[in-house]
């Protein structure tokens, strides 16, 4: 369970409150306007940024004043989710063998999750001799492996064409099958969030709402968010 | 807003490198000052020194921007076979041993040069009613010899030597900033040659020069080894030269000490002068052409001749030491390859050392979260370039006599100013791409939590490969070349290769110095390969 107690950021003239809760195994799409601060939520509470007042709680726990690493998380950011001059096999070990010396066993486990998400027998590839769908699998296959019980993606795809997309909505599922992990997608296509997440968050001028049901939302959409969709 | 967390690792070793170079060049000032104050007078010969050094720099930075300007605008409106490598080639002075670029000009400029040779195979010779020899050129009786390097003019020659083509590198890189569309519009709008000058390459000429002024001054103004060799004598004295002779020959420690307080005081300004016109240096990509539609008719000629001219004038005297020096290489003595190594180990000293000043450093300034202070460590690394060796050198002697006879550890204290030197190129070069390594990868290191070496090992170092191989083999060049500090300490059993090369210059053993010299470009580019060579091998 994610709680955001009376989170308050601001940088500069922009602000972001959120004062809601997330209930575990949930599939959370967070939407909104470009700018609203869909993303500055999301890196809030993976810790990429400090908030001015307010409490970041993971199942009762203050996870406030943890460092990104030590939260109970997994983050795919929109771009930058690989080191490029390493392979993909090391990108993937680094998610559970922080040293890169994994032992056997931790090779067994991280080709196995390769083989999960298509990739099997890519290990050694470097990721510029991957296609853009094939580098996001590698990040999901590292999260897979992390198994942190929540994970949080800023818009990982939005590179992708249409037809990837749904595949990587697939690959992402599977993932959130086997580690049963809480979601939290940011998104600005109402589409992603119908595809796979029961709920949303509407962050709309700087106020995120609680999670909602989104084919209600999405059916009778609150005049601002209905300004942003363009639906009459 | 949040700070990003470096490694406290990384904050200890960067903050503990800071406090190295600080204690080093505060420490050297100190002992220099506290020395100076106790008595010494100055002569008028040492204001005449303070003159010509300020007179000599600022003289050299004119002649070398002024060529410069119609050389790197040839160089970027023409594009023919060899720009790349002529291009390449103008960065080679940068870490060509000063005293090898001063023997192949003396091969060329010199008494006994190519450039006297050549007049007088051309003339016939005469003698005058005093006995002089000279020589008759078209309806004139000139003296010989015609040239002749010693004193102001080989000064500045050796300077506009190394430092045209610094400045043309740096004037092209101002005209690489032009956008295309610039030189488009011009064509549109048919400038003729002199009304595009003065719309497009004017203002980028107004906003570039005064950097490119101030770094050769600044360059020219720490120059020792080309005054050592070229200068001296009442009329061609730099306060550099003036801390050696009082060292060296007068062993008058209060004056040494004196002039030096003199020479950080002139450097002190001008680094501040630096600072207020804020020229950042270096980059890349200058082999990129643009389109351009001006500078066409008999221009193509004057350029041809501009740009051959400037090759002649980098490439000859190289080609005249390569020429004698290989020659001389029999009868190398089995003295020469001692001083060989004890240059390869001051090289690699200095080197390993630059290392862990530099990296940390970088890292550090490079930080997201260290942007004040970073400001600060920067400014330090540009006053480093104001900062002379000679100074560095005289403190150090100052501080260590007490404790240990500072000439039998000649090389390790050699070693230590090398990298204090080389450390603001190294910066320089370090610096952006720590910078970008960070910014991009930071947060991801983050998210997994990754530990500091393997931060260090696995992410960082493979991004700052490429730089770093630049960086040392700048400094292992720079190092193994140098003439300077080392001039000040070392004692003739002990000496390097560049010494050894002077040495036998001023013995008039001209084979010898040839073949030394040979040995030296050599050993400066072959270490500078290297290690180029090895960061190259990044596999990014």
């Amino acid at each position: 369970m994610l709680t955001l107690e009376r989170l308050h950021l601001r940088q500069g003239d922009f602000t972001l409150d959120a004062d809601l809760g997330v209930g575990a195994g949930a599939r959370v799409a967070v939407l909104g306007p470009s700018g609203a601060g869909k993303s500055t939520l999301l890196m809030a509470i993976g810790g990429y940024l400090a908030p001015d007042s307010g409490r970041v709680l993971w199942d009762g726990q203050d996870i406030t004043g943890l460092p990104p690493g030590d939260r109970p998380l997994t983050t795919l950011f929109q771009d930058i989710n690989l080191f490029p001059h390493l392979t993909v096999f090391q990108n993937v070990a680094l998610g559970i063998s922080p040293r890169m010396r994994p032992t056997a066993e931790q090779s067994r486990r991280i080709g196995a999750a390769l083989a999960e998400v298509g990739l099997a027998g890519l290990g050694q590839r470097l990721p510029r001799d991957l296609s853009g769908g094939q580098q996001s699998r590698v990040a999901l296959a590292r999260a897979l492996l992390r198994a942190r019980p929540l994970l949080l993606l800023d818009e990982p795809f939005s590179a992708l064409g249409p037809a990837l997309k749904t595949e990587m909505l697939g690959v992402l599922e599977e993932v959130l099958d086997r580690t049963r992990a809480t979601l939290l997608m940011v998104t600005h296509d109402p589409a992603d969030a119908r595809a796979i997440c029961p709920q949303t968050i509407t962050v709309l001028d700087g106020v995120a709402a609680a999670p909602e049901d989104t084919a209600a939302l999405l059916a009778d959409p609150p005049a601002a968010l209905r300004a942003y969709l363009g639906t009459p | 807003m949040a700070q990003r967390a470096q490694p406290i690792a990384l904050r200890l070793a960067a903050g503990a490198a800071a406090l190295a170079v600080v204690a080093l060049v505060f420490g050297t000032l100190a002992a220099v000052a506290l020395r100076a104050e106790s008595g010494a007078r100055l002569i008028s010969a040492d204001w005449a020194a303070a003159r010509f050094t300020v007179f000599q720099a600022a003289l050299s930075a004119l002649i070398s921007a002024a060529l410069a300007v119609p050389v790197a605008r040839a160089l970027s409106r023409r594009r023919f076979f060899g720009r790349r490598a002529l291009i390449l080639a103008l960065g080679a002075p940068f870490i060509l041993p000063v005293i090898v670029a001063v023997f192949g000009l003396l091969a060329v400029f010199g008494r006994n040069g190519l450039l006297n040779l050549a007049l007088e195979t051309l003339g016939t010779p005469v003698v005058d009613e005093l006995g002089r020899q000279g020589i008759l050129l078209a309806g004139h009786v000139f003296q010989l010899p015609l040239f002749d390097l010693y004193g102001i003019q080989g000064v500045l020659l050796a300077h506009v030597f190394f430092n045209l083509p610094l400045a043309t590198r740096l004037l092209l890189q101002g005209w690489q900033r032009i956008p295309a569309e610039s030189f488009r519009l011009a064509a549109s709008l048919s400038l003729n040659d002199r009304q595009q000058f003065r719309v497009i390459e004017l203002p980028m000429l107004r906003a570039t020069l005064p950097g490119v002024l101030v770094v050769v001054f600044l360059l020219c103004l720490t120059s020792f080894a080309v005054v050592l060799t070229l200068g001296g004598g009442p009329r061609a004295t730099t306060i550099e030269l003036a801390i050696y002779q009082a060292f060296r020959f007068d062993f008058d420690l209060g004056r040494a000490a004196l002039l030096a307080l003199i020479q950080v005081g002139i450097g002190l300004g001008a680094a501040l002068l630096a600072l207020a016109v804020g020229q950042r240096a270096a980059g890349q990509g200058l082999d990129r052409v643009v389109l351009r539609w001006d500078g066409r008719g008999w221009r193509r000629y004057t350029d041809a001749l501009l740009l051959l001219l400037t090759a002649l004038f980098i490439g000859l005297p190289l080609a005249m030491t390569a020429i004698r020096g290989w020659a001389g290489l029999s009868g190398l003595s089995v003295g020469l390859w001692a001083a060989v190594l004890r240059s390869v180990l001051v090289a690699l000293g200095a080197t390993a050392l630059t290392l862990l000043l530099a990296l940390p450093l970088a890292l550090r300034i490079g930080a997201a979260s260290a942007r004040p202070g970073a400001r600060l460590v920067e400014a330090l690394g540009t006053l480093s370039i104001a900062a002379s060796p000679l100074v560095l050198g005289t403190g150090l002697f100052l501080i260590l006599n007490p404790f240990l006879d500072p000439m039998a550890w000649a090389l390790p204290l050699t070693a230590v100013v090398n990298a204090l030197m080389a450390l603001p190129f190294a910066l320089r070069a370090l610096v952006p791409a720590a910078t970008e390594a960070q910014r991009r990868f930071d947060r991801l290191s983050e998210s997994l939590n990754l530990p500091a070496g393997t931060r260090l090992r696995h992410v960082l170092l493979p991004r700052l490969r490429a730089p770093l191989g630049f960086a040392l083999g700048l400094t292992a060049a720079l190092s193994a070349g140098d003439l300077g500090v080392v001039a000040l300490f070392a004692d003739p059993n002990r000496a390097t290769l560049p010494m050894e090369m002077y040495r036998l210059m001023g013995a008039y053993r001209n084979d010898e110095a040839a073949a030394a010299a040979l040995l030296l470009v050599a050993l400066a580019f072959g270490l500078f390969w290297v290690f180029e060579r090895i960061g190259r091998h990044a596999d990014t």
